[in-house]
């Protein structure tokens, strides 16, 4: 990305760490929309291509450009000594935030099932759903109906408890991260079942998107994250 | 010791006339008017509540709001809930209730019970097709224009803070323009908005399927702003939904009937309040007091004591 001598300097915004120095401050790091490993396309005909693009370049991306604005203006307010504002923020960085830290799971969640979607999990994870769950069907079935049961919009998640080695299933709601329903819970799996994630495709049919989303589901990366914690 | 007074209070109930002991779940101090919805011929009794029609074909409001949607929306969406509703609420203390009263009971203060959701999304869409009509959106006037331009300084204001409340339910819900009036002390809920300001609109968004009702407001006007609401036709670009919905959708005539009919209730309150305040300054007894005081009255007014 060079920049030719005789323009002025830019900014670059996109798809770059942009860091603004503000006067007598640290400067404040930014966040960007990160890449998928996969094609919009690839994860057909679980979820269709049309749905990806939405979801990565409107969705992800418009929780990142607020959370962005969030933190600056958190910035500015911490600077001031401005008490009333840092509080006022809190819901909009939990929003926008949350927004950014699950979407970002949930891309590493998927994967084309030329490339391991859809393999069951093997070694510990493996093992440990068995153990506590009695078997992988027994796990996607809870998975399910509690993704089915959630009212509005949130998430369901696959975490383990890395104090006490369990697995646990929770939901959280709206863009809630895991971590708000016990700050020892680690996400391996995250299910988006807010509408966007599958309404153009699935409309109102929520239990056929869980349903068919496990064929796409990459257990490789709940596996490495799962062995990270309890190793 | 006061003798039981008539207003009794079951949680449970049997129906003699069927023989029946139904299993019931208790729920909280219920009003007493209740309307029973029996099949003729039948052992059992089915709560009925109904999936009504929008008051247009599904594809009048096109091209502002598509076939498919209200196809969806409301053959799929809104039918759900009514038929889990229904399914809920049969053989428990809910059955033959009105939709209303099964809403503020169940909506519990905020620690919801299970039949919420369903009866508050049924009603809530229900009141949803009705906000709006095809060629609708304009201009309010009359008194609905008046009260908008006392409590928000002009129609532009208000359209800003509708759109505004609209864009920023996070998650799913609803927005509302709702007629507020002074009524502190509500039953079964906690007034999110306790203030001195007597009887005046206001604009207020609510999460999943929380409605004013449960605040003891009278809504006027309300937005779907669950993403299924708008999917289909806009994708992720909720405020073009909703500036869509305000300039081509808003059945204004509606909302005018609502206010009317909520000044009207609101009279009527304070006016029942009222004589119950009167009647309570003067200390007469009302129809709940035991006979004891009024013997008490008795004695003191005619020097017939028996004790001298």
């Amino acid at each position: 990305m060079a920049l030719r001598s005789s323009v002025t300097r830019r900014t670059l915004t996109l798809g770059l760490n942009s860091t603004r120095l503000l006067p007598l401050s640290r400067s404040l790091q930014t966040f960007s929309l990160p890449d998928l490993p996969y094609d919009y396309g690839a994860l057909e005909p679980a979820i269709s291509g049309e749905i990806m693009q939405l979801h990565h370049q409107k969705h992800h991306h418009t929780y990142i450009t607020n959370y962005n604005k969030a933190l600056e203006q958190l910035h500015e307010a911490i600077q001031k000594g401005d008490s009333s504002t840092v509080v006022k923020l809190q819901s909009a960085i939990k929003f926008n935030g949350g927004g950014h830290v699950n979407h970002s799971i949930f891309w590493k969640n998927l994967a084309p099932i030329r490339e391991g979607g859809g393999e069951p999990p093997k070694a510990s994870l493996g093992w440990a759903i068995d153990t506590h769950f009695g078997s992988l069907e027994s796990l996607i079935q809870k998975m399910n109906t509690e993704g089915a049961a959630l009212q509005g919009s949130g998430w369901v998640w696959l975490g383990v408890n890395k104090e006490l080695k369990k697995l646990v299933i929770e939901t959280t709601p709206n863009q809630d991260p895991l971590v708000t329903k016990g700050p020892h819970l680690v996400p391996l799996l995250g299910i988006d079942v807010w509408e966007h994630a599958y309404y153009l495709q699935y409309k109102n049919v929520r239990p056929d998107y869980l349903k068919n989303i496990w064929k796409v589901i990459n257990w490789k990366y709940a596996s490495e994250v799962y062995e990270k914690e309890c190793a | 010791m006061a003798a039981t007074t008539s207003m009794v209070t079951s949680l449970t109930f049997t129906i003699p006339s069927l023989g029946l002991r139904l299993p019931t779940r208790s729920y909280p101090c219920l009003k007493p008017q209740r309307r029973f919805v029996r099949k003729a011929a039948s052992n059992v009794i089915t709560a009925t509540y109904e999936l009504k029609a929008p008051p247009y074909p599904l594809n009048a409001l096109e091209p502002h709001m598509s076939r498919e949607t209200l196809e969806y929306h409301w053959g799929k969406h809104h039918r759900t809930y009514v038929e889990n509703l229904n399914k809920q609420v049969v053989g428990t203390d809910l059955e033959g209730l009105s939709l209303e009263d099964i809403i503020i009971v169940t909506y519990n203060k905020g620690d919801i019970l299970p039949a919420f959701n369903n009866a508050a999304q049924a009603w809530n869409h229900d009141f949803f097709w009705e906000s709006m009509k095809p060629g609708g959106g304009g201009k309010p006037s009359g008194d609905l224009l008046d009260l908008i331009e006392r409590d928000f300084g002009s129609f532009e204001r208000f359209i800003e803070e509708f759109k505004a409340a609209a864009a920023t339910q996070f998650g799913s819900g609803w927005a509302w323009l709702a007629y507020k009036a002074n009524r502190l002390d509500v039953e079964n809920a906690v007034n999110p908005w306790p203030s001195e300001k007597d009887k005046e609109l206001v604009i207020v968004k609510s999460p999943n399927a929380v409605n004013p009702l449960v605040w003891d407001y009278f809504p006027l006007l309300t937005i779907d702003v669950w993403e299924h609401a708008y999917y289909l036709d806009f994708q992720n670009r909720r405020p073009d939904y909703i500036s869509v919905f305000m300039e081509k959708l808003v059945s204004w005539e509606t909302v005018n009937t609502r206010l009317e009919k909520a000044k009207a209730r609101a009279a009527e309150r304070e006016m029942e309040e009222e004589r119950r305040r009167k009647e309570e300054e003067e200390g007469k007894p009302t129809n709940e007091e035991e006979d004891d005081d009024l013997e008490m009255y008795v004695d003191n007014d005619n020097d017939d004591s028996e004790a001298e």
